[in-house]
């Protein structure tokens, strides 16, 4: 059984190719002109990235099924065109043990839309206080830890994780906030927060832990990797470190590269989310970050929530919003990239990051597990909570036009959406 | 007007309308039988999921004096206590027919969010820090009521202690702006809220610095909360330092007037009985609370008809 994508541009390391693409079962088996198949995926006017590489998804289950389950998140997934999600861990129970690590791995499996990574807890339970069994989550195939959700508070704690990560050579993932500056914030702090007389959220908070960690991989060399910067401060420190040869990367979300805090004035929790939503000056700081390659990728942090809990009101909703389907038009309606730039910050340097370039993030070259995408870089279409595959509807981005719309996605060399539904 | 959440959202015409129409209101309370027919068959409920004396007895008293039907709710008995959601809430009672909700809610932003689960009229009696726009109108009304002038241009106000935490301040800013006073914020540097460069206020920490030009001086409620939170170091600093006592009063232009939005924390930021000032405005602020109150509901609920 071959399939023939037909009549792409083919989105490569080094520069874009018109070719065809054969795949032949799960391996892509000849790249050229005129080739054909027995079906054919017409890519006609599209471009063909590698399939993209999502290094934060939230995926509910276990847990809170009732929001997202592992199928359904990688059913939105694969809509996004993705075909690989790294797992966080803030599940209940949290990813602590090999027994929840292999459950996660096991639901993904199942639902053969994409591939599921698990990241690991740093501490147990997430809860701060006692190391998470690392070197043995590490042995289950568990590249990249985290605590997302919260940070790693205590510095003994965190520099004891970053000397075991250095030694199993995995990353560590930091979800950087300062947890005592931040007590009941609802928002940024600025001129917005204190008109509504809500506790903000300093940036401070943020660019304390990020400060203190790239002192931390210096120290202990580890690789350390910081989960959606959101000011521009933040950027400009890990921009210095990376200068200084440190072994540092950062992400980025599409929604702090396109809202602002203002949003958070209309009192609707859908725009709260954990970092908040900052200003103009920070969004533009990490549009440079992300041209200038000091943001590695951009990753979604996509974070359902049932409405009944967006319901609540401001100081009690929980933060978070749904981005795996519009993470490519948001981030193309906010940031100038060229398609080569697309292809690295969207699959190639989350692979990297996340450990998993044997599989994803490649060239596309005979001989290339076939997870693809096939992108209308011009398309414009407006995003509609009705028709989306994840259970959860809290998208900040309701009725927006964005532009850049996936039109098919293949994973493992099954067409997982095509014309942007989903085949299974 | 349909709703009244914040002072902002009415703006000038609206604030002078009320201001207006509460001397109407306040001429019905004088009568022998204080009492008209304006909103009868209308419907209003209380809704406080936070303490209150004034605010709640007023509304009910002013509801009342227009004839309005009214609905007390107790949060205590209700089925909030049974996890009911606010929403579910806002439907039940909305389904049952009222023409305003009076909401206190200690988040900041409730008025707004159930607007979106109800046709009826929103009115904030107070959203955590944010708003209590019917403070505002009372204490706007008292000052013109004290100094026997409409025109408040050029005034001094003065509002005194935790504006950082304070609706009563946030709506009186925004309210006393609009009719054009001056404003000078005064509290220590923890209980003022930041980056607010572009509030039209000037701000010190010198409370005595200022005494003399003050034409009107608010003094805020300190929360003990506050002390435990370390925003202050003790309340004894803050009581000597911001705290209204005899030799402050005497500080005062002759003409000067003082108000506190109730209720007080004596011994903390009141040092001297409200009794012994010789121009307190206190008791008219509260006996206003009505008048003012009326002319919100009967501006909100007869205009629908027009």
């Amino acid at each position: 059984m071959t399939i023939v994508i037909k009549g792409g541009s083919i989105v490569g390391a080094n520069g874009i190719t018109s070719a065809d693409v054969l795949v032949e079962n799960d391996v892509i088996v000849k790249v050229g002109k005129n080739l054909t198949g027995d079906t054919t995926l017409d890519a006609s006017g599209c471009h063909i990235f590698p399939g993209f590489v999502d290094l934060h998804a939230h995926l509910r289950e276990p847990g809170r099924e009732d929001t997202e389950t592992i199928e359904t998140a990688s059913r939105a997934g694969a809509k996004g065109g993705y075909t690989a999600l790294i797992a966080m861990p803030n599940t209940n129970p949290a990813h602590d043990s090999v027994t929840v690590i292999e459950f996660v791995r096991e639901q993904g499996r199942k639902a053969g839309l994409l591939d599921v990574f698990p990241s690991g807890c740093i501490t147990m339970g997430r809860q701060g206080e006692a190391l998470a069994p690392l070197a043995e989550l590490s042995a289950a195939g568990v590249r990249i830890f985290t605590d997302d959700g919260s940070g790693v508070q205590d510095p003994v704690l965190m520099g004891r994780a970053m000397q075991y990560a250095k030694s199993l050579g995995v990353t560590m993932a930091q979800h950087c906030e300062v947890s005592a500056l931040t007590q009941g914030a609802v928002m940024n702090e600025c001129g917005c927060s204190s008109d509504m007389g809500v506790p903000g959220w300093p940036a401070i908070a943020e660019e304390m832990m990020v400060q203190r960690d790239i002192e931390m991989s210096r120290i202990t060399g580890a690789s350390v990797h910081f989960l959606h910067l959101s000011t521009a401060r933040s950027v400009d420190l890990v921009r210095d470190a990376k200068a200084q040869g440190l072994n540092v990367t950062a992400e980025v979300t599409p929604h702090h590269l396109s809202l602002t805090q203002e949003l958070l004035t209309t009192f609707d929790p859908v725009y709260k989310v954990n970092p908040p939503l900052r200003s103009m000056k920070d969004i533009q700081a990490l549009k440079v970050g992300l041209l200038d390659g000091t943001i590695d990728a951009v990753a979604t942090d996509h974070a359902p929530h049932a409405r009944r809990d967006k319901e609540l009101t401001l100081d009690q909703a929980p933060p978070g919003m749904i981005g795996l389907e519009t993470a490519l038009g948001v981030v193309l309606s906010a940031v100038d990239l060229d398609p080569v730039q697309i292809a690295a910050v969207m699959s190639r340097n989350p692979a990297r990051i996340a450990q998993i370039t044997e599989q994803h993030g490649h060239n596309i070259s005979v001989g290339d597990i076939a997870h693809l995408c096939v992108v209308d870089l011009d398309a414009l279409w407006q995003v509609d909570p009705s028709k989306m595959a994840s259970k959860s509807r809290n998208t900040p981005f309701v009725g927006r036009q964005l532009r850049g719309m996936v039109r098919s996605t293949m994973y493992r060399g099954q067409i997982t959406v095509q014309d942007g539904v989903a085949q299974k | 007007m349909k709703h009244l959440r914040s002072i902002s959202e009415i703006g000038a015409e609206g604030l002078l309308r009320i201001l207006n129409l509460t001397e109407s209101m306040a001429e019905i309370n004088t009568r022998s039988v204080p009492k008209v027919p304006a909103l009868r068959g209308k419907t209003v409920v209380s809704l406080f999921f936070e303490d209150s004396t004034r605010t709640r007895l007023s509304f009910e008293t002013a509801a009342k004096r227009l004839s309005a039907e009214t609905m007390n709710f107790s949060i205590s008995t209700s089925s909030v206590n049974k996890g009911e959601s606010l929403r579910d809430t806002i439907e039940t009672i909305t389904d049952m027919g009222v023409d305003a909700f009076v909401v206190r809610h200690k988040s900041v932003g409730v008025p707004w969010q159930i607007s979106q689960w109800t046709n009826a009229s929103i009115i904030n009696a107070g959203d955590g820090a944010h708003q209590h726009p019917t403070q505002a109108l009372v204490d706007c009304f008292t000052v013109r009521e004290a100094l026997g002038s409409q025109d408040l241009s050029g005034l001094n106000l003065t509002i005194v202690g935790d504006i950082k935490h304070s609706r009563v301040a946030r709506s009186n800013i925004q309210a006393f702006c609009l009719l054009g006073a001056n404003i000078t914020l005064v509290a220590p540097p923890t209980l003022l809220p930041l980056n607010i460069e572009h509030w039209p206020v000037k701000v010190s920490n010198d409370l005595d610095a200022v005494l003399a030009s003050t034409n009107v001086l608010y003094m805020l409620r300190l929360q003990s909360e506050r002390m435990a939170q370390g925003l202050v170091p003790s309340l004894h600093e803050y009581s000597t330092r911001y705290g209204l006592d005899e030799r402050r009063v005497a500080a005062l232009q002759s003409s000067a007037v003082v108000m506190h939005p109730g209720p007080m924390n004596r011994g903390v930021e009141m040092l001297i009985d409200p009794s012994d000032i010789p121009n307190s405005l206190i008791h008219r602020q509260v006996t206003n609370g009505v008048s003012v109150r009326m002319a919100v509901l009967f501006d909100l609920l007869s205009a629908e008809e027009m």
